[in-house]
Parts: C-alpha cells; sequence; structure tokens
C-alpha cells in the first residue's frame, strides 16, 4: 500500500490488518502518535486525515492509504512551530506530555475549522481526548492563545 | 522539615516470577572506573550525610558489586566548554522535577536554566536513589542539589582566586560568569578548568550551614516560574518515552495473560502458534509469552497457543467491605514496622457522655486505577550477560533489583534506565514489564521491546487501596469536639491522625487481607481519611446548627492549616448565599506531607431534562461547578508549575470522588477498559481558582499530592448542602445521583 504521511510518499508491503498506530510508529518511526487504550477512547493515537482527527488505533493502515496524514512529526513548517505548538509552551499545557501530541492535533483540526473557537466548543472537540494528569484547563488556554495568535497574523 | 515517614503501601515486592539462570548470566564483568566518561573539567560529589538522607540516597552495605562509591548522593560536572551536567537518581513522571531540580542548581551556580542538563534515573549513571514518590523530591533532593551546586560555585570562586592571585571577596559568580571586580575580566564557568581534571567531594554535614546555599527570601532562579524544560519536546512528538525506543534488531513481545488472579497454568500446547514463521513461544513455569516481527503476528501467535489455567474461587466487589472487616492481618507486611496505631489520648466514652451529640458513621473507599497513559512497558537487551532495560518506573533501583533477583545476577549486571515518563502517580513503582520484556528478550536471543495493553495495565498492575473507616464522635452543644474514635481498615495510615484539637481521641489503622493487588497511588489513604474526617466534621457541625468553616475554626489552632482554610475560603465567596437552590457549597481543609490545603467546591444538581433531547433519562448528576484550592508548601520554587499540580491533582480527585471504582469478581477486573472505566474529561471541568500561600521562611514540601485530598470530601459536604444527602462511599455517584443505602 502507498501511505502519505507528512506530505511524503511510502511503499509499504504490510498486513493490511494492521493499525494505523502501529504502521506509523513500528514501520516509519513517527512514535509521536502515542498508543493509549487501544479502543478509540483516550486520543493519544490522534492523527489527521486530510485535516480531520481520527483514531489511529482502531484505524487500518489500508483504509487511509493514499490520503494526507499529518502526524505531530509533520505539524511544524521549515522548522517554524504550528501556533498550537507554541501556545502548548507558552501555557504550560503538559505535564508528563504523553497526551500532547493527540491534543494538539485535535485542537489543530478545531482551529481550522473554528478559527477562534469559545470554550464550550474547545471543550467539545477535545472531549475525546484524556489528559490524565489534568492539565484541561491549561489545554484549553492554549487553545484560545493559538486563536488568538492566529487571528492577528491573519489581520 | 519533620521527617517524612514512608507509608505502608509505597510498594517494595519481591518479583513475580523467578527464573531458571543461565551459565553464560554468570560470566564476570569488567568495573568500570565510574567518573572516567566524564571527561576533563570539574567534578564535585557530595558524600551523603547518612543522618538525614540515609533512606533517600545513597544505600546500605548490603549494597553490592557496582564500581561506584556508594556513599554519594549527588555529582555535577562542569565541563571545560561550560556545560553543566547534574547527576540524580530521581525520575521524571510529569511532575516537573527534571525543571525544579534545574532550578536549584542553576540557582546555586548563578547560571541560566539553560546551561544544566539533568541525567536522571539510570542505574549506571545517578546516584542510587530509593524512589521518586511520597513527594519527597522538593524536600530531600532539591536541597541536596543546592549543596552541590553551591559548592561547586565556591570551588569555581577558589580557582579564580588561584588564578587572578586574588583574595575571593573579589570575584563573584554571576549572570554564568566568574567575574574579577578588579579589572573586570569575566571568565565562563567552564573556562576555569581548562585542561584539568579536578574532583572534590563535600560532605553533606559539613555542607550544611554556611555552605552559601542560598535562602529562600534570596531566590533569583527559583521562586519563579520558568517554562518546563523539555516542553518542545513534547509538543513536537521528539521525546521518546519508553514505548516510543528501538534497538538494533528489535522484536515485540506479549505475555500469555491468564484469565484470572492467582491461576496457574495446568497445560501448555504451542505447537500451532510455534509454527506462525518468525514467532519465538516460550514458557518458564507460569510464566509464557510471544515474541514476533509485528503486533498483528505477536496477537495471532498469542492467540493460537493452547493453555488451560487452573483458577480459584476470589471475592467480588460486592462483598468487599465485608471481607476487609472479616480478614485482619496480624502479622506485619511489605516493611511496615507496627499495627499503625496512634495512642489513645484521653478518655472517650467520657468525651461521648460529655457531648450535646453523639454521631457514628461508616464510610468506604474503593479500589481505583491510576490509569497512566503511557501504560507499563519496557524495552530488554542482553549483552554479554548484561541486561540493559529501559521503563517507566517510579524506582528504578527498586526495578534493577527485581531483574537481579529474577535472573538470579548480581545487581550490576542490570541497569535500568528511565526515560522521562508519561505519568505514574504512585502506579508504577514495580517492574512488571521489565521482567517480562528481559524474560522474553532472553528467549528471544534479541532486544523485546513489550508495552501492555490498557486491559493489562487495568488488570495486572495494582490498585488504590479499597478501604472502610468508621468514626464515633460527640460535639458539645457550643461546637466542641469532645470525642473521636477513628477506625481504617485497610485503606491506609497517611493523614489518618485528626489536625483538630480534641482532648478525647483515638485513630487507629487495622490491616487486612486484600482481595486486590494493592500499593501507592496520589495522596495514598490520605484521600480516604480526609474523605471520613471532613465529611464527619460536616456532620458534626450541621448537629450543632454551625457553619462548617466556623465550627472547623473553632476545633482548630495549628495556624497554617487556619491560613489556607481562611484563604480559600475568603477566595470562594465563603458564607455568601447560593445563586440557584440545585447549587451547593462544601469545603474540607487537611495536612499532609508538609502541604496544607484547603478546598471549597461549588456543585450542582444536574436533572436529565436539563441536557436536552438527546440524553436518555437516568436519575440526575452531579455537576462540580467550581474549585477554590489554597495551598501551602513553604517557598514556592515554581509557581506556575505548582498550580498546573494543584490543577491536575483536583481534576484527577473528580474520577475518585464521583466515578471512578474497580469492580471485580473471582479474579477478573470487570471493567478493564476506558470505554467502562470512566476517568475525568473536558467536559467534568469545574472553574478551578488556586490560591497559592507563599512562605519564603519554611523549607519547601513537595506539592503532587496532597492538593488532591480535599476534593472529594469538600465536594461530598456541597451536595449535602445543596440536597441534604450524605454520600459517604467513594465513588459518591457512579451512576449518578442516587440516594445511598
Amino acid at each position: 500500500m502507498e501511505l502519505v504521511v507528512n506530505q511524503k510518499h511510502y511503499r509499504l508491503l504490510v498486513d493490511p490488518e494492521r493499525r494505523l498506530l502501529w504502521v506509523l510508529r513500528d514501520e516509519l518511526e513517527l512514535t509521536g502518535a502515542k498508543y493509549g487504550c487501544g479502543e478509540g477512547q483516550c486520543g493519544a493515537c490522534t492523527v489527521l486525515i486530510d485535516g480531520a482527527p481520527i483514531r489511529s488505533c482502531i484505524t487500518r493502515a489500508s483504509a487511509v492509504a493514499g490520503k494526507q496524514i499529518t502526524t505531530i512529526e509533520g505539524l511544524a513548517q521549515n522548522g517554524k512551530l504550528h501556533a498550537l505548538q507554541e501556545a502548548f509552551i507558552e501555557a504550560d499545557a503538559m505535564q508528563c506530555g504523553y497526551c500532547t501530541p493527540g491534543m494538539i492535533l485535535s485542537g489543530v483540526s478545531l482551529l481550522k475549522k473554528t478559527p477562534q473557537p469559545s470554550e464550550p466548543e474547545i471543550r467539545r472537540a477535545l472531549e475525546g481526548n484524556v489528559c490524565r494528569c489534568g492539565t484541561y484547563p491549561r489545554i484549553i488556554r492554549a487553545v484560545q492563545i493559538a486563536g488568538a495568535n492566529s487571528g492577528v497574523q491573519h489581520a | 522539615m519533620p521527617e517524612i515517614e514512608l507509608e505502608r503501601y509505597e510498594l517494595f515486592e519481591t518479583p513475580a516470577y523467578s527464573f531458571e539462570p543461565e551459565q553464560s548470566d554468570v560470566l564476570e564483568m569488567q568495573r568500570r572506573e565510574f567518573f572516567k566518561f566524564l571527561g576533563g573539567g570539574l567534578v564535585l560529589l557530595l558524600a551523603l550525610d547518612t543522618r538525614a538522607t540515609a533512606q533517600e540516597s545513597g544505600r546500605g552495605p548490603a549494597f553490592r558489586g557496582d564500581a561506584r562509591p556508594p556513599e554519594l548522593a549527588a555529582w555535577l560536572h562542569i565541563a571545560e566548554d561550560g556545560s553543566i551536567t547534574v547527576y540524580t537518581g530521581k525520575t521524571e513522571v510529569g511532575q516537573n522535577i527534571r525543571t525544579s531540580l534545574a532550578q536549584a542548581v542553576a540557582e546555586e551556580l548563578r547560571t541560566p536554566i539553560q546551561s544544566i542538563r539533568l541525567v536522571m534515573a539510570d542505574t549506571d549513571l545517578t546516584p542510587y536513589d530509593l524512589g521518586t514518590f511520597g513527594s519527597r523530591t522538593t524536600p530531600l533532593m532539591a536541597p541536596q542539589m543546592k549543596k552541590v551546586g553551591a559548592a561547586a560555585r565556591e570551588a569555581l570562586i577558589d580557582l579564580a582566586a588561584e588564578k587572578w592571585k586574588l583574595d575571593r571577596s573579589s570575584i563573584t559568580v554571576a549572570a554564568g560568569v566568574v567575574k574579577n571586580n578588579v579589572t573586570g575580566e569575566a571568565v565562563g564557568l567552564g573556562e576555569l578548568t581548562r585542561g584539568q581534571k579536578l574532583l572534590r567531594t563535600i560532605s553533606g554535614a559539613e555542607a550544611g550551614a554556611g555552605s552559601g546555599v542560598t535562602p529562600a527570601a534570596e531566590w533569583k532562579l527559583e521562586g519563579t516560574s520558568a517554562a518546563k524544560l523539555n516542553a518542545l519536546d513534547m509538543v513536537t512528538g521528539a521525546h521518546r518515552y519508553t514505548p516510543d525506543l528501538t534497538r538494533p534488531g528489535m522484536l515485540y513481545g506479549r505475555v500469555l495473560r491468564p484469565p484470572a488472579f492467582n491461576a496457574k497454568l495446568a497445560s501448555f500446547d504451542s505447537k500451532e502458534a510455534s509454527a506462525i514463521p518468525d514467532v519465538v513461544i516460550m514458557r518458564d513455569g507460569d510464566f509464557a509469552g510471544a515474541v514476533a516481527l509485528d503486533e498483528v503476528t505477536l496477537g495471532k501467535a498469542i492467540g493460537a497457543i493452547k493453555a488451560e489455567w487452573k483458577t480459584e474461587p476470589q471475592p467480588s466487589n460486592k462483598e468487599l467491605f465485608t471481607y476487609l472487616k472479616e480478614h485482619p492481618v496480624t502479622q506485619s507486611i511489605a516493611g511496615e514496622v507496627g499495627p499503625g496505631q496512634l495512642p489513645i489520648h484521653g478518655d472517650i466514652e467520657q468525651g461521648l457522655q460529655a457531648a450535646a451529640h453523639q454521631l457514628e458513621a461508616t464510610y468506604t473507599v474503593a479500589y481505583i486505577a491510576h490509569v497512566p497513559l503511557e501504560p507499563r512497558s519496557a524495552v530488554a537487551e542482553w549483552n554479554n550477560g548484561k541486561l540493559t532495560v529501559w521503563t517507566g518506573t517510579q524506582r528504578p533501583w527498586g526495578v534493577q533489583g527485581e531483574l537481579a533477583a529474577a535472573f538470579k545476577i548480581p545487581e550490576d549486571r542490570v541497569r535500568v534506565i528511565v526515560p522521562d515518563t508519561g505519568s505514574a502517580y504512585g502506579g508504577k513503582h514495580t517492574g512488571e514489564a521489565a521482567v517480562e520484556a528481559a524474560r522474553l528478550a532472553k528467549a528471544a536471543g534479541k532486544p523485546v521491546k513489550l508495552i501492555w495493553s490498557r486491559e493489562e495495565e487495568f488488570t495486572w498492575a495494582y490498585f488504590r487501596p479499597a478501604g472502610l473507616i468508621e468514626i464515633r464522635s460527640g460535639v458539645s452543644s457550643d461546637g466542641l469536639i469532645t470525642a473521636w474514635e477513628f477506625h481504617n481498615y485497610n485503606s491506609g495510615p497517611s493523614a489518618i491522625e485528626t489536625p483538630y484539637d480534641i482532648v478525647n481521641r483515638t485513630t487507629q489503622f487495622h490491616a487486612t487481607e486484600s482481595p486486590l493487588r494493592q500499593g501507592s497511588y496520589r495522596g495514598l489513604a490520605a484521600t480516604a481519611n480526609h474523605f471520613a474526617r471532613e465529611s464527619h466534621m460536616d456532620d458534626l457541625a450541621a448537629a450543632v446548627a454551625m457553619d462548617p468553616l466556623e465550627f472547623r475554626l473553632k476545633n482548630l489552632k495549628n495556624e497554617r492549616l487556619r491560613a489556607v482554610l481562611e484563604a480559600a475560603a475568603q477566595k470562594f465567596g465563603w458564607g455568601n448565599s447560593k445563586s440557584e437552590s440545585s447549587h451547593g457549597f462544601g469545603l474540607a481543609c487537611g495536612v499532609e506531607k508538609g502541604g496544607y490545603v484547603a478546598t471549597c467546591a461549588e456543585i450542582s444538581i444536574v436533572t436529565p431534562e436539563f441536557l436536552g433531547a438527546e440524553v436518555t433519562p437516568g436519575p440526575p448528576t452531579v455537576k462540580i461547578e467550581r474549585v477554590v484550592t489554597a495551598f501551602e508548601c513553604g517557598a514556592i520554587v515554581n509557581p506556575e508549575h505548582l498550580r498546573n499540580q494543584i490543577e491536575g491533582a483536583i481534576v484527577m480527585g473528580i474520577g475518585g470522588a464521583l466515578f471512578e471504582a474497580v469492580e471485580f469478581s473471582n479474579g477478573r477486573i470487570l471493567n478493564s477498559r476506558l470505554s467502562k472505566y470512566r476517568v475525568p474529561r473536558f467536559s467534568d471541568l469545574p472553574v478551578i481558582e488556586t490560591v497559592l500561600v507563599d512562605r519564603k521562611d519554611l523549607s519547601s514540601a513537595g506539592a503532587g499530592e496532597t492538593p488532591i485530598v480535599g476534593l472529594a470530601p469538600a465536594v461530598g459536604n456541597a451536595i449535602f448542602h445543596a440536597t441534604g444527602t450524605r454520600f459517604r462511599s467513594l465513588p459518591m455517584t457512579p451512576r449518578g445521583f442516587v440516594q445511598p443505602l
């Protein structure tokens, strides 16, 4: 199958049963997407398919062949962090950081649709992502900061 | 700083498996000249002050094999290029000590925090450490870091005085340089050591008073909100947690799990599984597993093993609390020294007789799971009889010991490396995944990575102890507590003693057998004991028709606790009337591990109608609207990270307070998935406000745990305020607001 990950094309000979998460991690060494629950409940494995967040732990790699897959490793462009990555650092929106890649990708997808989301919109969009360290208030703030900053940039 | 006692549930266990040794494992390894790898520059060693730190760092005479001087607490290296590396056995699991310890060293070396690199939790490279738990890093390890940093600074001044033939008083260290105040000449911290290899040792004792350690009132870097040091790696996905590591030729491993706890492998047929190409199946006693090239093949291989297990009947959560009371343990376990009983003060019966109101109540807490988002995992590699394991654990030397014992090899043949880990919360004291990966790697003859599935994590780790608490009390008509009798069965003795001033009182911990494997958890039993005590305090206040805050203050002399209670109440607006009848206010306070906390909560009772037509009808639910926490832990090292820990503790506390509980029956966990075990999510998040009480005159205590203890009772008291219903079991509303039996 052919996978397009972070704008790079990969030809792979893998069992079509394999979930995208493990193909990314074990075949392409893109370990930013994490295993958390294996049933799409925690969001640690979130990656973007054509800009929309999916749970890579329950998605067959073969099902997304040829589509644009974005992982956390592909978010920064030309060495410049995405506004939400910057905002996560600014808001200290992490403790252990294990949920961070999935959180950021879910947030990026939200910001693309809704550049300045309200707090309820942020909560709803990220409800499927678990931060067991409980940094939710800071993650909300980070998304708001990124939204505000992107507004400045595009103004 | 009062000595912090180890809790009985800070797990110290022998490994679950014991494997037969092979001849190749017993080869003598060459001992290393330990400090050789550091290169030139200045190495500063802090020798152990055995009186103060014997448990924390450095190990006793039983230590065997290692080439390192065992009596060292910390060491620091300033290379000729000026790079500063500090070595500590502590582990980073999200509590941000990589940052706070770097702040401590940078403060003393008068250098920017970015110039400090911390090497953490590597049994070959860092000083021995008992483990990262019990909120001990800040009160016990940070002072050691400061001593070694201050001594390095003084050593640099000595070198400069010699070089410039100048009195020490004309030399200052600031902004990362050593400065000659007469000529204005300045050199980098590494330049003074160029071409030399200097080794200095200071003793912990002499590094005490007058050692040049900077007092909190003069801190410039400590006390500020330095940003998390490796945050960039977290937001780019560059950080490699244990499950992200690879080794050349590495394979993937999985353990064959029994259907129930305490099961014995009765028959084992792996013919079909072994026939799958590139698969290794192994069995050693009751341990069996598979190794393969990828996770799909691994699943097929495990599934193809025909195994029969002999199981035995075991209790379920339905009869748990009866079971606990009926199964006392009399002998000491897990290193516990006494029965956990405190002396009886005064006369309980007399106190009860003197009371205008007597109360008696029973409280329970369920087993709960840590659910660290990074499940237990390990990468294990054997090389000429030496074993190296990367794993997320809070006790690297504990895991080293487990591995050495399991494989019957000396500890210096085992290296444990702990990458910054995807959380632990007290759940990663042990090395199950490390032992399993090492056994499979040995069978495969290749490095093996093993990542526990979420179901394994929910089943084969250990749980926060369940417990039963009974309280008898009396209160006079003017609101003084006249008697207090407190019994805790199994949950644990942390923060079991009341902070209130009660003449007639007794507090007892009763060890019992536990149907499930149990161990440390953030705050340990302090959550259960505070839940019972602070819920009961509100019932006493209600009995004499007093305001809960006023009632507490009337019975409380402890100034530090009074201060946080008053600070939280003020911020919360305690005493204001509630906006809606469905809302309620509650508060709770407590002391644990040198931290003083008060929590105020506002809740609302949400009936399903309010949620719209899509929601299926059911009982009302409890929504936590707002939480105000005031916290005091001495001099604050990093205000923003402290707030982060408090907020995190509040969020985590919501789960245990309202809905988290492990369900089990006959040796099986019934809700071993995230879809069946609810953890707090964005929708559960209340407005959280924190009030930090900074006491620069007091030494810093840890803060990762204690802020959790007030949440459950404050919420319970708020539910009582809103509805008149008292919930005495944690979790309080796992199936919504249902009247307790």
